[in-house]
């Protein structure tokens, strides 16, 4: 049996993360290792679920609500998992979490779960969620590993918030469903359709990227 | 045009899985700086879906009716599973192929088309040869957009693109314009 699932024994990222307090933990996640902006995960639920601000909002806070409890279970048994089955472990923790959000949202705002529909359940599918277990939760302790996933689920409802309320207000003229653009406005529905996603984080990135790089330009000007 | 025809049709174009419904998109921008790699892991993708979409059908048919809570570990663990044969297989078979996947063989296990394939054909109440011809279509759709995907980008390593837009942000605005290419589909079919 060890020699079947050897292709996955060595880990996917070497090394332990430095040490860091748990503020910078949590603030890393936000920036410089945001994990829409910088990092491009998770990327389905990113671009499936932005076509308003409150599934946005709810994707962000259920992927930040399982992304905790995550952490906190994988650094919890890092010692007792074995290698060989670690990955199938997380994922079984991560599916247990998943389910938990998934039953919660449903109970307490059976609009928006119903208007996520499936893209709940695929939580589970982000690799956001896996890529943290394995490359940090497992190798640190319980305050690190629970402040890490705290901040990249908050960085990652940034983005996703962020994203929404462009699709959003240029979409349909609204945020949160109220209308802000006035009755002269025509929606771009382009925005609120699949392409528009793409389009709509095309142009976050190259907004990021192009203040990344002007600050760059500065510091090398002084 | 028959019901199972028209499953694969739509899932092939007009709904297609990556670039309408977008799913598997980490792939879609992870593996497809080269034509060949993408075409291939998109037939890994097709094999891994086939093998889900028989699983799961039988879960659902037997055992998730009693408990449909489990659904979502249930068939998390029936697709590692089979990610877990798949890599064997390629290793043992196509060794080449095997190390130029890399990373993103053991990562189909966290692609959302796979799941999003046993989620999709559940609420459809698909029967056995539904789903298998579900799957098909989710895996040629997958393919064609890795194709297409990676063929224009093999063309823009060669293009003169301002700084800004070197890195992902104009692969998006490329997948924008194949992602509205194929809104064209949409509304196919909805007339019957």
């Amino acid at each position: 049996m060890t020699t079947a699932l050897a292709p996955t024994a060595e880990p996917l990222v070497p090394g332990t993360p430095p040490p860091a307090t748990v503020l910078q933990d949590v603030w890393r996640g936000i920036s410089r290792e945001n994990p829409v902006v910088i990092q491009m995960l998770g990327m389905c639920p990113t671009m499936a679920v932005t076509n308003l601000v409150a599934n946005g909002l709810a994707m962000g806070l259920a992927t930040t609500f399982v992304m905790v409890g995550a952490g906190l279970f994988v650094s919890l048994f890092r010692r007792h998992i074995a290698n060989e089955v670690r990955i199938t472990s997380y994922i079984l923790i991560i599916a247990t979490f998943v389910t938990l959000a998934d039953l919660i949202l449903a109970a307490t705002f059976p609009v928006i779960s119903r208007a996520l529909g499936p893209f709940m359940p695929l939580i589970v599918a982000n690799c956001l969620l896996l890529g943290r277990a394995e490359a940090f939760a497992a190798k640190v302790g319980i305050p690190r590993a629970v402040a890490d996933g705290f901040g990249m689920g908050m960085g990652f409802t940034l983005s996703l918030t962020t994203l929404s309320a462009l699709r959003e207000l240029l979409g349909r003229g609204t945020l949160l469903g109220f209308p802000v653009m006035g009755a002269s406005y025509e929606p771009w529905v382009f925005m609120v359709l699949p392409p528009g996603g793409f389009f709509a984080l095309g142009l976050l990135l190259l907004s990021v990227a192009w203040v990344g790089g002007r600050r760059k330009r500065n510091v090398q000007a002084r | 045009m028959s019901n199972l025809a028209w499953i694969f049709v739509s899932t092939l174009i007009v709904n297609n899985f990556t670039l309408v419904m977008f799913l598997g998109l980490c792939s879609f921008f992870g593996v497809t700086a080269k034509v060949e790699t993408a075409w291939r892991l998109g037939l890994a993708n097709t094999i891994v879906l086939l093998l889900t979409a028989v699983c799961a059908w039988f879960l659902n048919a037997y055992v998730l009716s009693r408990a449909p809570f489990l659904r979502t570990v249930a068939f998390i663990v029936v697709i590692a599973s089979g990610v877990q044969i798949t890599e064997m297989a390629v290793k043992k078979y196509f060794p080449v192929l095997f190390r130029q996947l890399g990373i993103y063989l053991p990562l189909i296990t966290t692609n959302c088309a796979i799941l999003g394939l046993a989620l999709f054909q559940t609420s459809r109440h698909y029967n056995l040869l539904e789903a298998i011809v579900f799957a098909f279509g989710a895996g040629f759709g997958l393919t064609l957009a890795l194709s297409l995907m990676a063929s224009i980008r093999e063309r823009l390593e060669l293009a003169d693109v301002p700084a800004v837009a070197r890195r992902m942000g104009l692969v998006l605005i490329v997948a924008s314009c194949l992602s509205l290419a194929f809104m064209g589909f949409a509304g196919m079919g909805s007339a019957e």
